[in-house]
């Protein structure tokens, strides 16, 4: 028993001090009242923040927007991470830990440096509009940059491997002789793929989404410094309110139902994953 | 005998490994065929290369004198059971069995009495709306049995068929297996690597080695008649002794025996089988030998003798249970065959 909590006792301080004291904060600050000192709030029992999002339709559209463009990256993850996942799958096994760590190769560069190599590729006078005016196709350079596809890319390109990594273990698991079934009874390998392959890792499509979703619904960097001006997502306007209106019973209020709005996710996928 | 497929100088390579060596090949109408080997002899890969899995690298595959070798597996009128049944775990068992008529375009109300008639053929007419995790290992096999046969195939494949089944059920379901086959009058095509199982169904045996055919032929003579020393050893472990033939003679210096008997001038070694051979009082000249019992081993119906001939060659003898007792370990004993019952080996 003492061993027991000794074994425990630093993972719960972990949780106490990291997790749990700053959601109390944060819960706080969000039933506080705005306060032009410093810090500006003033404990209190108010729901003004609270009403405050439900008020004004800016609030809502952020969430909504966040929403948009979350499912948007997952569901692009997903389309890219299938034909990943079943060609890593499908590799001999001794290239596949290559590939793995091919997939896992962008994360040994920091964010904001990759973040930053997108931007060189795709503004202006980036490298893409260089060699297209270069080679005479466009004559003038194509606004790339600050557009929500730009935005995407960056979106799609850091999450990527979050998509591909669940499936490739399902397709890993998935009986190859089902496949060879299929074509058995008629199926060619589009068929095959539609009827056998993707209900078979269906749960794990569902994983990889969530995993993709959760984390791209609060994204504020990418969407910062790619995105066009009126993108304004939760992470965003959860940044202006806290550092530009200084208005903390908002950002709070803002951070705190942002949370609420991902346990449902973040439940699903737990489910899944508790599945046989 | 009409051929429904012919295989015509089949070769496969898997990288330096030779897995079919221009191998020929012709499978009757209706018939109930079974490709023998062990492991390596190239019997799982033609069966792949018949489905449609593998392709050859050279030689012709002609169904109904088509050459189907480049058809992919979904384009032939070729259907296969699997060693693991490879059921779809997501379907149910109507769904499985009705997979193959949806790829084929069958109307709903064909389809629906063509599966019920699939499920009722196999006894599981009521099992539906089960999944395959529901079911047993038996139950399994026949859903694959009829999610293939569903689908009427002229030539059925089985990839060791009774592989996976517990010893009371191969018996049974290697008789429904026949059965089956005559009902349909597809034929069957079975890979396997038991040997009794092989003798036991099918009309025809193919004995597979490296990748070539060893012997092929009813199972009846391919046992009594086996053309090598590796098809009399691979079937019921016959005795092979090596010698030299001589005129109507053939001499196994090593165990010191003679056989007479119209023996042909290449014969390189002789087969014996252990059933063939009796325990006598005593007796001297040609088909006899003389040795010590080394060991006994009941086994039912008989006992398996052991006798050692000197010069390291030992004979299995199995004696019946109605010849009396079997003699005791180290006993000098007589045995004695008939001059019909040995077979010489070219090869």
């Amino acid at each position: 028993m003492r061993n027991r909590l000794a074994v425990l006792l630093p993972a719960w301080a972990w949780l106490l001090i990291f997790v749990a004291a700053p959601a109390g904060i944060l819960g706080a600050i969000a039933l506080a009242e705005a306060d032009p000192g410093v810090p500006p709030f003033r404990l209190a029992w108010s729901t003004a923040g609270f009403a405050m999002l439900v008020a004004d339709d800016y609030y809502l559209g952020a969430f909504l927007t966040a929403l948009r463009i979350a499912a948007m990256t997952a569901g692009l993850c997903l389309a890219i991470a299938y034909p990943m996942a079943m060609g890593i799958a499908r590799a001999r096994p001794d290239r596949r830990l290559l590939l793995l760590a091919l997939l896992m190769l962008p994360f040994w560069t920091g964010f904001l440096l990759r973040v930053g190599a997108w931007i060189g590729l795709l503004r202006d006078e980036g490298w893409i509009n260089g060699l297209l005016q270069g080679l005479g196709i466009t004559d003038a350079p194509l606004p790339m940059l600050y557009t929500e596809g730009a935005m995407l890319v960056g979106m799609v390109h850091a999450y990527l491997p979050f998509a591909v990594l669940p499936l490739f273990a399902a397709m890993l698991r998935l009986d190859p002789t089902l496949l060879e079934a299929a074509a058995d009874l008629g199926a060619r390998p589009a068929v095959a793929f539609a009827t056998v392959t993707l209900p078979a890792t269906a749960p794990a499509a569902a994983a990889a989404f969530l995993l993709v979703f959760i984390p791209a619904a609060g994204e504020f960097v990418i969407p910062e410094l790619m995105g066009p001006s009126e993108a304004n997502l939760v992470g965003r306007v959860l940044w202006q309110e806290f550092f530009q209106n200084r208005d903390w019973p908002v950002a709070a209020a803002l951070a705190v139902s942002l949370l609420v709005l991902l346990l449902v996710p973040i439940r699903l996928f737990q489910r899944l994953e508790a599945r046989p | 005998m009409t051929a429904l497929l012919r295989a015509e100088a089949i070769t496969k390579r898997f990288g330096p490994t030779l897995a079919l060596d221009a191998l020929d090949l012709e499978i009757g109408q209706g018939e109930f065929f079974a490709l023998l080997g062990g492991s390596g002899s190239g019997k799982s890969t033609l069966l792949r290369i018949i489905a449609g899995f593998e392709t050859p690298d050279s030689g012709r595959l002609l169904l109904d004198g088509t050459d189907i070798a480049a058809t992919p597996p979904w384009a032939r009128p070729v259907n296969m059971m699997f060693q693991s049944y490879a059921l779809f775990p997501h379907m149910t068992v109507a769904d499985n069995v009705a997979y193959g008529l949806r790829r084929a375009g069958v109307k709903k109300a064909e389809a629906a009495s063509r599966i019920a008639a699939a499920l009722a053929m196999v006894g599981l007419a009521g099992f539906e709306r089960r999944r395959p995790h529901q079911l047993s290992g038996g139950q399994k096999q026949r859903v694959a049995l009829a999610r293939s046969l569903v689908m009427r195939p002229r030539l059925l494949l089985l990839d060791e068929p009774l592989g996976a089944l517990d010893a009371g059920l191969r018996e049974r379901t290697g008789f429904e297996l026949r059965a089956l086959q005559r009902e349909t009058g597809a034929a069957f095509v079975m890979v396997t690597h038991d040997q009794e199982e092989a003798l036991a169904l099918a009309d025809r045996v193919a004995l597979l080695d490296g990748g070539r055919i060893a012997q092929v032929g009813p199972p009846r003579e391919i046992y009594e008649r086996p053309a090598s020393r590796f098809v009399a050893r691979f079937l019921g472990a016959a005795n092979v002794l090596e010698g030299r033939a001589a005129q109507d003679r053939f001499d196994c210096p090593d165990a010191g025996i003679s056989c007479a008997g119209a023996i042909p001038a290449d014969t390189v070694a002789i087969a014996l089988r252990p059933e063939r051979i009796r325990i006598a009082a005593a007796g001297e000249g040609p088909n006899t030998a003389r040795g010590i019992v080394q060991d006994v081993a009941f086994r039912g119906d008989d006992s398996l003798v052991l006798v050692d001939l000197g010069g390291g060659a030992t004979l299995r003898v199995a004696h019946p249970e109605e010849g009396g007792p079997p003699p005791d370990r180290g006993a000098d004993v007589t045995l004695c065959w008939e001059a019909a019952d040995v077979v010489p080996l070219p090869s």
